[in-house]
């Protein structure tokens, strides 16, 4: 299957905090060591940050708090001027448009929600989500239109006339959603859009929020400190540690190949039948015996648990054109289940 | 760090002071001999040669600004004058509107175009406006103060004041949102206009009303700008640290929704800071009635005018009527303005109302104004407040303040003795007696100290300007009668304010009594003191205790209730005592709160003490009093800077100790 267009490149993007920061990046050829920072008394925020976000997928970056990732998010913004490196947006150099170019692109290109909703206390639902039309110079009566399809697409018809404090933290985040989905955005920013709720609430908004996405394709760059919401929502996942990116990669493969002791300590206690797929799971080659049925090489190892178990006799796996690649039994279903290491093959990628 | 817990702790510093002390009441008392013997007069008196002609040239730069300057054929006061003449008209227009009415025609021709606003109107539409801004119960209230001014034969003073006012904060309100706007987004104004605003707070107003008269013509516009001089800079202070305090969020919501920098701030940021603005908007308001009380003893009429010519005619009755009027305005107007302040944003209900609906008040108010002006064509009674129906307690109150003066005259009498000899005139002894370079040098180790080489500078370039000013004596009885004062108020108000927060009956007692008393135009607390105590440094001390006591209380409160409950907790569990408790978790933790509250009472003192002048002090207020009388630039504008040096080594010195508190504590800086 082909991949996708890269939408949003970020290339080598640093983010240096103190005085002479562009001075030290420059004197190091753009990539200053740590020692020549601490030496500045300098604070690398993003250090060396590249990353590609193809058209229609959902990249998170996850992070603890301090990481930098509210900070490189903010830098493929814009919102804070990078000390140097790239950030290409179809194609565009961001860090070289200007200031009124940059207004344009937000306006029309793109959205971002909130960690605390940064909605205006003193507009109501349906003028919050239609400001930025209002600032776009949209007559009223079309902004109005647009603003109230968009808060009836987030589900929150009938309040549009609520003010921000009359709603809950959940339906509060709900019209950040909608406000910044009105302008119908390439790229889609979340920095934290959930940790401020309730954990049911949050689990309820991550199920709208893929619904959503499986409605709108759009490219997304959504910021976590919650791994698990990063697993249950990323197409990609890159993780941060001190501003640097330590690895990107598919929820399945940062399970099955963390690339630090860091990354193997936050993805030890994922469920691995949830993310590894029998691709992953299976043994190379058909089944020396009797097989119950074929299952797809992309189904998750928990989907298809109770059918394996059941049967009691291997399946075969087969790929997107019904080949036969390998085969999986219960006994390898259970080790996944309960996380014995995988005694399967390396399937292919 | 907390040394406490070390074997040896000695406090050196305390020590060190404690000996400073000793050794300056020591000295004071032989200061003079010692000169006398040694031949150096110079101890005492700042030389001539030290002396800089600072008076004489700021007069002169004055003259030569007036008559000199020009921008081709302009002249510089051609441009103020022009300025002037902009704030007039609608300054004549508010008046004409409250109290004059409109007018055709100069002086003795004018005749009357139109009547002022009814009384009727004037009631119903601030009724209307309590009722907008919060509840029936605050729009009665407001309704009631109005009223009394009515009643009482105060209705045009009040008005020609309330004219003033709707003047002077509108300007002050824009002009501070201006300039703290400008300071919020570029630091280098903000750098500068910090101790522009510092000089404005401290310098007292009548330093620089002869320097406006000159430029602006005398009137009352020249007191407009005073007072607007006077109340803009808690707007400026106040419109940076709401703009600072918009969460970054917010300002990065702006950002993403592609705003435009003055989208970002017109549209997002301002409308986000509004609940702070209007507490700017609430202190410009008061400070502003505050000043237009004062400014109005040089001309410009109104309640404050009332008060000083009753006082000089020594008709108690009628002064205490006109400051009961002030005392009844400042309350409604802060009670309004606070109520707007905190108005409950709108919910979802209001909206979708037809207009007539949404807007019922300034329908009736538009009603009533109307009915009432074409009544009163033909019922005067309507128009204005009948004459004959208002009260007058004139004789009342001049009967009570003369029975309390024949009846207690010994005890007050006693009073004012004891404090004189026992604590006034020692203290003074000891400040006038001391030679100026010991004093430029303890203020110099005290700024070293707390704040290191650069307070130190600066408490050393502030009190050797005074030196070289020879402002030297009139800067001591300053610092004796504001020390006193201050000391008396902390006495009193820290245990008022620790009571405050026992949150007991007697508690909300206090805090209502503190809140009306913060709000009463500094000039009115002459009113009683003079009535009781006639004029003098005991008297100018216990009116400036009553001003400056408000923040003492509530800084105090605000600091214990500021504790975290978990302290207080922990302390419980683990036995303290009540009395322990606040004496080893509350007072040590609240202590730089404290220390604040103190700086502002110092802060409130000071421009208390130029007021005082009126009751004949001699510090460095009767200087400023004096060149006012004298329309001398130079000798005002000089002695009011000494008022402000003063005011910014305590300021700092006191920031500095707070700061270094609170370091000590955790409670990070």
């Amino acid at each position: 299957m082909q991949d996708p267009p890269v939408t949003l490149t970020c290339r080598n993007v640093w983010k240096v905090f103190g005085d002479g920061a562009r001075r030290v990046l420059d004197a190091h050829d753009g990539h200053p060591p740590a020692e020549a920072l601490r030496e500045a008394g300098l604070i690398g925020a993003v250090q060396d940050a590249s990353l590609e976000v193809r058209r229609g997928e959902i990249f998170v970056i996850m992070g603890l708090s301090g990481s930098g990732k509210s900070t490189l998010v903010r830098c493929l913004s814009r919102l804070i001027e990078p000390t140097g490196g790239q950030v290409l947006f179809d194609g565009q150099d961001l860090l070289r448009a200007s200031r009124r170019e940059m207004i344009e692109i937000r306006r029309h290109k793109m959205g971002m929600v909130f960690q605390h909703f940064a909605l205006l206390p003193h507009l109501s639902v349906l003028e919050n989500v239609a400001f930025p039309l209002r600032v776009q110079g949209v007559p009223p009566g079309a902004r109005e239109e647009r603003a109230r399809e968009s808060i009836t697409l987030v589900g929150l018809r009938g309040r549009e006339h609520y003010f921000p404090r009359e709603l809950s933290g959940g339906q509060q985040q709900r019209v950040g959603i909608a406000r910044s989905l009105v302008v119908e955005p390439e790229v889609w920013f979340l920095d934290e859009p959930f940790s401020a709720l309730d954990p049911l609430i949050r689990r309820e908004m991550q199920d709208e929020f893929l619904r959503l996405q499986t409605m709108l394709h759009k490219t997304i760059v959504f910021i976590t400190h919650d791994v698990e919401e990063a697993i249950r929502l990323a197409d990609h996942i890159a993780i941060m540690k001190d501003g640097e990116i330590i690895q990107i990669a598919t929820p399945e493969r940062l399970v099955l190949e963390p690339a630090t002791e860091y990354v193997a300590e936050f993805t030890r206690h994922i469920p691995r039948g949830k993310v590894v797929t029998l691709a992953s799971a299976m043994t190379p080659g058909p089944a020396p015996g009797a097989v119950a049925g074929a299952l797809s090489a992309r189904a998750r190892v928990a989907e298809v648990a109770d059918q394996v178990e059941a049967a009691g006799q291997p399946f075969a796996v087969v790929d997107d054109d019904e080949t036969v690649v390998g085969h999986i039994d219960g006994r390898t279903v259970v080790d996944i289940l309960i996380g014995r290491p995988v005694r399967g093959g390396e399937g292919p990628r | 760090m907390i040394r406490r817990g070390q074997p040896v702790a000695v406090p050196w510093t305390a020590l060190l002071w404690l000996g400073l002390i000793v050794a300056s009441v020591i000295l004071a008392e032989h200061a003079k001999d010692l000169s006398r013997a040694w031949d150096a007069r110079w101890l005492m008196k700042v030389p001539s040669e030290l002396r800089i002609p600072l008076k004489a040239e700021v007069s002169a730069f004055m003259a030569w600004l007036v008559e000199d300057v020009r921008f081709g054929p302009v002249a510089f006061t051609d441009i103020t004058r022009g300025m002037a003449w902009l704030v007039e008209q609608p300054y004549d227009f508010a008046r004409a509107l409250l109290q004059s009415g409109l007018t055709r025609g100069q002086g003795e021709g004018a005749e009357q175009v139109a009547p002022p606003l009814s009384w009727i109107a004037v009631i119903a539409a601030v009724v209307a406006m309590g009722h907008y801004a919060r509840s029936w119960t605050l729009a009665a209230f407001v309704g009631a103060c109005f009223l009394y001014l009515a009643v009482f034969g105060q209705w045009d003073s009040a008005m020609v004041t309330l004219a003033s006012i709707t003047i002077a904060v509108p300007i002050g309100v824009a002009g501070g949102l201006v300039l703290g706007i400008a300071g919020w987004r570029w630091r280098a104004v903000d750098a500068v206009l910090r101790p522009v605003l510092d000089l404005m707070q401290t310098v007292p107003i009548f330093a620089y009303l002869v320097p406006i008269l000159f430029l602006f013509g005398f009137g009352p516009v020249a007191a407009l700008i005073a007072t607007v001089i006077y109340a803009m800079p808690p707007m400026v202070r106040i419109t940076t640290l709401a703009l600072r305090g918009v969460p970054a969020e917010i300002r990065g919501f702006a950002v993403m929704a592609g705003c435009t920098p003055s989208q970002q701030l017109w549209k997002v940021l301002v409308p986000s800071a509004m609940p702070s603005l209007m507490v700017g908007v609430n202190q410009v308001i008061m400070l502003s009635l505050n000043m237009v009380i004062i400014a109005s003893m040089i001309g410009a009429g109104g309640l404050g005018f009332d008060v000083l010519s009753a006082l000089r005619r020594l008709d108690i009755g009628a002064g205490l009527e006109a400051g009961l009027a002030i005392v009844v305005l400042a309350i409604a107007l802060d009670r309004l303005s606070q109520a707007f302040a905190n108005r409950p944003s709108p919910t979802h209900a209001s909206q979708h109302l037809p207009f007539v609906r949404r807007h019922p008040w300034s329908l009736t108010v538009a009603l009533v104004i109307l009915g009432t002006a074409l009544l009163g064509l033909v019922m005067p009674a309507v128009q204005s407040y009948p004459d004959g129906l208002t009260l007058t307690t004139g004789r009342f109150w001049s009967d009570v303040v003369e029975t309390i003066n024949v009846r207690y005259f010994d005890q007050l009498e006693a009073v004012k003795t004891f404090m004189l000899l026992n604590i006034l005139i020692p203290v003074k002894r000891v400040l006038l007696g001391l030679p100026w370079p010991w004093v430029i040098g303890l203020v110099t180790l005290a700024g070293w100290q707390l704040g290191g080489w650069r307070l130190a500078l600066l408490c050393f370039g502030l009190s050797g300007f005074l030196a070289v000013n020879g402002l030297w004596d009139d800067a001591m009885t300053t610092v004796y009668l504001c020390g006193v004062s201050v000391a008396i108020a902390g006495l009193i108000g820290i245990p008022l304010g620790i009571l405050a927060t026992t949150g007991s009956r007697m508690g909300r007692v206090i805090a209502a009594v503190i809140d009306t008393l913060q709000t009463l135009p500094s000039f009115v607390y002459l009113i009683p003191v003079v009535m009781l105590f006639r004029v003098g440094d005991f008297a100018a001390m216990i009116a400036v205790v009553l001003y400056a006591l408000a923040p003492a209380v509530r800084y105090t409160a605000h600091g214990i209730q500021a504790i975290s409950p978990q302290l207080i907790e922990a302390g419980i569990a683990a036995g303290c005592t009540r009395w322990q408790l606040l004496t080893r978790i509350r007072l040590p933790l609240a202590l730089p709160d404290i220390m604040l509250g103190i700086n502002q009472t110092i802060m409130l003192a000071l421009s208390m003490l130029v007021i005082t002048a009126l009751v004949g002090t001699r510090d460095l207020g009767q200087e400023v009093y004096i060149a006012l009388t004298k329309a001398d630039t130079g000798r005002g504008i000089v002695a009011g800077l000494g008022v402000a040096a003063i005011a910014i080594i305590a300021d700092r010195l006191i920031a500095a100790g707070a700061q270094r508190a609170r370091r000590r504590l955790g409670l990070a800086g």
